[in-house]
Formats: structure tokens, C-alpha cells, sequence
């Protein structure tokens, strides 16, 4: 075992760190899942957009990260806030549209909010978070916080300019940001080739005098390794990283299915990037490692089950927000 | 009230506050008075623009801050306007009251995304559990062939959207308290400023005030009929008065100080008297907030009205840029006594 974690450079990664990095990912996995069984009942109202295939980049990142860390995630983020300690209750009463909801029933799947963890909103135009995370990162060195901030996107948001706009101003200021794009290759249903004159993302950072690398995304130890030298580079007041994580989204651009018989993309692709599935190739990792063994599996799986049954149930008995909601919110310090 | 007053300059002031000791500024002295103070006061302000420390500090009004506060809280910017918006909503949503800056109005577009999507949305979109204190501050110019970029006003782009708060000051008073009123809102305020109020002086008081947003301001009393002047205006509205008066007719003169909230109240409260309504603003005509007021007042009290409204609006071109096309596309003085005169015709 020790031989293979020098080869990731992390020689000093504890067993407990281990297994919290697979039940991360389960965690992800088993609540994504849960959601493609209830979809189709039709209570749960919104569009949702499934990581599964990716949860290996929430789990690495998010693994590095202190509480008090903020992370800005983009339409598809269930994962990156379940890594960083959401708990179930609120996200899945907010995706019923329940008032018990993280965001009152007002948000849907894509507006995820938990303050307490650093989730400060979710933004669903593409790239539209970017700038706020930089922002929120500039907040929290003008306050003299140790606060590291990661910011979420994928290869769509890189071809966006307020990506490069908000890169230059995190690397001018040096401040403590770390750039993770999720490169699934697809934005809906376009290939990357079919958008960019070059298919190297994490080579933007180079023209900004910041450190840019690419890591297989599927493979949880060497995101984790990376965004462990990238939060470090922050912490330690180098400036912002930029990782590009090369993965793939199982399902559809939007909702529970997968997309190859509409012609969206080929069969073959996808049952190439099912074997490198991130959750069972780390599962084999660990188990074959004798660093957790099956029995200990069925009980991170139930305890899981457990939060998510209990999560559903509150969803479901949960109220809708009274039509009274309607009208408030739309500003501060006037709640009618 | 001595503050209620516009002077296009220092001599006007100068001669109706003979005797007294009211203190006058300028408008941009006064943006430039009531940023220095919540800088000094508050940590969690800080200003951030393209050239807000350069030596001319957006015409005068944050000159010189960054010598005193330093370049950390009043800080250069890219251009990058979006960008830089999302990024002071950014620091509103984690306890910071940003200040962004625009020379001109017309760059605003570049920032539709952060301000409509973003900044208006995000405390709704999470059940009112976070808010964003940005103001966003951005100059109308006017003249000198500045032409179609540099020159438009554009309050309906975002007067039309939940969320956010366009205020458009007339006078020094109303520039300081109003600035300070948005900073300590809560929500993201846009503050439209009229580059040829710059040097207007008036009377503004030394302490710290706010100006209520949402309120607007009987410039001027009369009984014949009612001119709702916003921004610059504001200002022509009050020369038309002075001219109409001297023909026996006299207007009331209205500045809503707020085009979003309006004031609806006050300038349905000043037509139920008149019967008689002119809006003069700066921008064009459809969709203006004009046409908002007109809309409203058929809504809510279609009857009040003795004659047809008549607006004073850019005619519906871009901005030109010669002077002999820019003296045919502004309208002013003039045009709002023949206004006038033409609703009481009617």
C-alpha cells in the first residue's frame, strides 16, 4: 500500500482519509442514484443535473478542504456540496420545492445554498459563479481570513470570458482560489473538439503566471493530490491553481437517462468510461489493499441509505411553500 | 428647504445663500464627500473601477481616496466589466459593501449578466437567506461628440427587473444622501449620475444623512400643471418653471430622485391638483420610465387627468455626435414649456 500511495506523493494519506474519500463518493453516487429512481414519480419538479461518473473530483477537492472553506459549484452540484458536508435533508426538500428546502423551495436543484459549509449560492449560467468565488475570495483576504475558496466549472465555462476575466484578477491580486474545471468533454450534447481551437484547459493558467495541470478525474488520489498542492499554493499565498479534471458524465446533459439512443453521443464512448468507473476502481483499490473490507462497505452503504431514506421521507412530508411565499425575498430588509 | 434648491453653478448658489452659513458643494464633491466618510467609517467598504485612483478619480469623485485609504479598498480594475461586477457581488455576498464604479453608463451592458442574472436574483433565488449590498455607480456623459457609446442614460434595462434599485440624483443634497442610502440598503442599487450635474453646487450638510429611497421631492409648488424631471431634468424642468411662472402659468416640479422604486404616491398626489402632466427624462422614450408613470397613473387613477401627457424624451436615435446633430437630438428648456403649454392648450 505504501508503494502505491508514494507513487500518488502522498505517503502520509491515513487510512481513515482513505475510506472518508470512497464514502464521499458512495455518498454522491447513492444520492444521485436515489434521485434517477424517484424522478420519475414526477413529485420531484425541477430539471436535475446528475454527476455520477464524476464524483471522484467533489470527493478529491472537497477532502482538502476546512469547513469555513467557500466552494462555488454551477448547475451540476449536488456532488461538490456533498463533499464538502451538505446535509440530505435540505437539498433534497429544495429539489420536492418544499419550504424546508436549503433554499426555501425557491432555487430548485440548480441553487444550492449552505452557508454553514461555504456553499454561498449556485449559479446556473455557465461560468456565472466563476467571478462571484473570486469575489468572495477577495472579501475574505480584505477581512483577514484563512479562507481558501474552489471554484467548480466545466469545459463549457472555460470558453466563457468572464472565466479569463476572473482568472487574471485572482492571479493580479493573488488571491487564494483554486480554478477546478470538471472536463467532461461535453457541454449538453457538443464535443469539446467542436468548441475549442485547442483542448488544453489548464494551460490558460500559464499566460497568467499560475500554475495550471491536468489529472485524471476518474482517479480520486490524484485529485486529491492535486488540490492538495493547489489549496497549499493558496494558503500559503502563491495565488490561484487551475486544475483541469478529465471525467465523464455518465448520463444526459439534464434529468435521469442516459443519452447515446437519442443520438447524443456513442454507446461505446460511455461503456469505456463506465469500466473506469471512479467508485468501484477505488473500491478494488482499498478493498484489494485490505485498507476496508466488504463488511465495512454494507455499513458506510446502509448508514448512507439511512440518511437518504430519512432525507425523503422529509422531503415528501415536507410543506410547500404558502403562495404568500411568492412575493418575499425580493429584498433585503422588506420581507413583504 | 435650502436643500430642496438647484444651482447649475457656484454664483447662483453663492447668491441665494447671501447671509446665510449653509455650506455648498459640488454634486461630484458631494459623491466624492459621502464615499471618503463610509470609507473612513466602515471597513467592509471599498471602491473598485477602471481609473478610481488615477489622478482625475472619475471626474473629481473619488479623487485622491486611494492616498488615503490606500489602493487595497480603493483599487484600479481590469476591464473587465463583467467579470469585475461578479466579483464585487462576490465580496457583497460574503459581508463586504463593494462601490463599483463606471465612467459611463454605456459600459453597463457589459454586465448584464452579474447584475440581471446574478446580483438581482441571488436573494430570492435562496429563500432570502443572503443578500447583496453592491451599489454600482455609472456616469451619464453628454456632449462634446461623445456619440452613441458614451452617452446613453438606460435606467429601463434595469428598472424592468425585481430585484434591484435605480436611483438617478438631480442634486449635490440628494448625490450624497442617496449614496450613502444604497450602501447600507442591502440590496444591489444602481445609481445613475449625470455628468453635466457635476458642478452644480447646493446645499449639503457636513454630517452623514441618507435620502430615502423610494421618496421622491416637490422641487417647486404650482397649480397649472405637473413636470416630473428626472435627473439633469430636473434642473431643465426648474429653468421651464421659472420661464412659464413669468407668463402666469405655474408648474409643479417633481423629481422622483428614484426611478426604481418610484414614487408614485407624490406624482399622482401633484396631477390630482394640476390635472395636467409632463415627464421630462433622459433617455429614450419606449419603455422609459415615463412610460412607467404614464402606465401607473392609468392603473391606479385613470380620471385624474384634465389633458394628454406629453413626455420630453431623446428623440429615437442613437446619440450623434456632430453638434449640429447633437443641438437637434437633446431636448431641453424649451422644449418642456412647449410641453406644458401643450397640456394646457388641451
Amino acid at each position: 500500500m505504501k508503494e502505491d500511495l508514494l507513487k500518488y506523493g502522498l505517503s502520509t494519506l491515513t487510512k481513515t482519509l482513505l475510506i472518508d474519500l470512497f464514502a464521499s463518493m458512495l455518498r454522491i453516487r447513492m444520492f444521485e442514484d436515489k434521485i434517477i429512481e424517484l424522478y420519475p414519480e414526477q413529485e420531484m419538479k425541477c430539471p436535475v443535473h446528475l454527476c455520477i461518473g464524476q464524483e471522484a473530483i467533489a470527493a478529491g477537492v472537497c477532502l482538502n478542504l476546512r469547513k469555513e472553506d467557500y466552494v462555488f459549484s454551477n448547475h451540476r452540484g449536488h456532488g461538490h456540496t456533498l463533499a464538502k458536508g451538505t446535509a440530505m435533508k435540505p437539498l433534497m426538500a429544495e429539489f420536492y420545492g418544499k419550504i424546508t428546502g436549503c433554499s426555501k423551495g425557491k432555487g430548485g436543484s440548480m441553487h444550492i445554498l449552505d452557508i454553514e459549509n461555504g456553499i454561498l449560492g449556485t449559479s446556473a449560467i455557465v461560468g456565472g459563479g466563476i467571478p462571484m468565488g473570486v469575489g468572495a475570495s477577495l472579501a475574505s483576504v480584505m477581512k483577514g481570513e484563512e479562507r481558501v475558496t474552489v471554484i467548480f466549472f466545466g469545459d463549457g465555462a472555460s470558453e466563457e470570458g468572464v472565466f479569463y476575466e476572473s482568472f487574471n484578477f485572482a492571479a493580479l491580486k493573488k488571491l487564494p482560489v483554486v480554478f477546478v474545471c470538471e472536463n467532461n468533454f461535453y457541454a449538453t450534447n457538443s464535443h469539446q473538439s467542436a468548441r475549442q481551437a485547442s483542448c488544453k484547459i489548464s494551460s490558460t493558467a500559464a499566460p497568467f503566471d499560475s500554475h495550471g495541470t491536468c489529472v485524471d478525474g476518474n482517479d480520486v488520489l490524484s485529485v486529491y493530490k492535486a488540490a492538495q498542492e493547489a489549496i497549499s499554493r493558496a494558503r500559503r499565498g502563491a495565488g490561484p491553481s487551475l486544475i483541469e479534471a478529465k471525467t465523464y458524465r455518465w448520463k444526459g446533459h439534464v434529468g435521469p437517462e442516459e443519452d447515446f439512443e437519442k443520438g447524443c453521443r456513442p454507446k461505446e464512448e460511455l461503456l469505456y468510461w463506465k469500466e473506469k468507473c471512479p467508485v468501484s476502481i477505488f473500491r478494488e483499490f482499498i478493498v484489494s489493499r485490505q485498507i476496508i473490507t466488504e463488511n465495512e462497505i454494507e455499513s458506510i452503504s446502509a448508514g448512507i441509505r439511512e440518511e437518504l431514506d430519512e432525507a425523503v421521507r422529509f422531503a415528501k412530508e415536507s410543506p410547500y411553500p404558502e403562495a404568500s411565499e411568492l412575493h418575499k425575498d425580493v429584498y433585503f430588509g422588506t420581507r413583504d | 428647504m435650502p436643500w430642496t434648491k438647484i444651482y447649475s453653478n457656484k454664483e447662483e448658489f453663492e447668491k441665494a445663500a447671501a447671509g446665510s452659513t449653509l455650506r455648498g458643494i459640488t454634486y461630484k464633491e458631494a459623491i466624492l464627500e459621502a464615499t471618503s466618510r463610509m470609507l473612513e467609517q466602515d471597513k467592509s467598504v471599498f471602491v473598485i473601477g477602471e481609473g478610481v485612483d488615477d489622478a482625475g478619480g472619475v471626474f473629481g469623485t473619488t479623487k485622491n481616496l486611494h492616498l488615503k485609504f490606500g489602493k487595497d479598498r480603493v483599487m484600479d480594475s481590469p476591464l473587465a466589466e463583467n467579470g469585475i461586477t461578479g466579483i464585487a457581488i462576490g465580496a457583497a455576498i460574503s459581508g463586504m459593501r463593494p462601490i463599483l464604479v463606471h465612467m459611463r453608463v454605456d459600459f453597463l451592458p457589459l454586465t448584464l449578466d452579474q447584475i440581471i442574472n446574478h446580483a438581482a436574483k441571488w436573494h430570492y433565488m435562496f429563500g432570502g437567506k443572503l443578500s447583496v449590498p453592491l451599489v454600482v455607480r455609472a456616469i451619464i456623459g453628454r456632449g462634446w461628440g461623445s456619440a452613441a457609446q458614451h452617452s446613453q442614460s438606460l435606467p429601463s434595462l434595469f428598472t424592468n427587473i425585481p430585484g434591484l434599485r435605480v436611483l438617478m440624483p438631480a442634486t449635490p443634497y440628494d448625490a450624497k444622501g442617496l449614496l450613502r442610502a444604497a450602501v447600507y440598503d442591502g440590496n444591489p442599487v444602481i445609481i445613475i449620475e449625470h455628468r453635466w450635474l457635476y458642478d452644480h453646487m447646493g446645499h449639503v450638510p457636513e454630517d452623514d444623512y441618507t435620502v430615502p429611497i423610494g421618496k421622491g421631492i416637490v422641487r417647486r409648488e404650482g397649480k397649472d400643471a405637473t413636470v416630473v424631471g428626472i435627473s439633469y431634468m430636473a434642473y431643465e424642468a426648474m429653468r421651464a418653471a421659472e420661464a412659464l411662472s413669468k407668463e402666469g402659468i405655474e408648474t409643479e416640479v417633481i423629481d422622483p430622485r428614484t426611478v426604481k422604486p418610484l414614487d408614485m404616491g407624490l406624482i399622482i398626489e401633484s396631477v390630482k391638483k394640476t390635472g395636467r402632466l409632463v415627464i421630462a427624462d433622459t433617455g429614450w422614450k419606449e419603455c422609459s420610465v415615463g412610460a412607467e408613470i404614464v402606465a401607473r397613473i392609468m392603473e391606479e387613477s385613470c380620471g385624474i387627468l384634465k389633458a394628454p401627457v406629453v413626455r420630453v424624451n431623446l428623440p429615437e436615435t442613437p446619440t450623434p455626435a456632430s453638434p449640429a446633430l447633437e443641438k437637434a437630438y437633446y431636448p431641453g428648456v424649451d422644449h418642456i414649456i412647449s410641453a406644458v403649454k401643450k397640456t394646457i392648450q388641451k
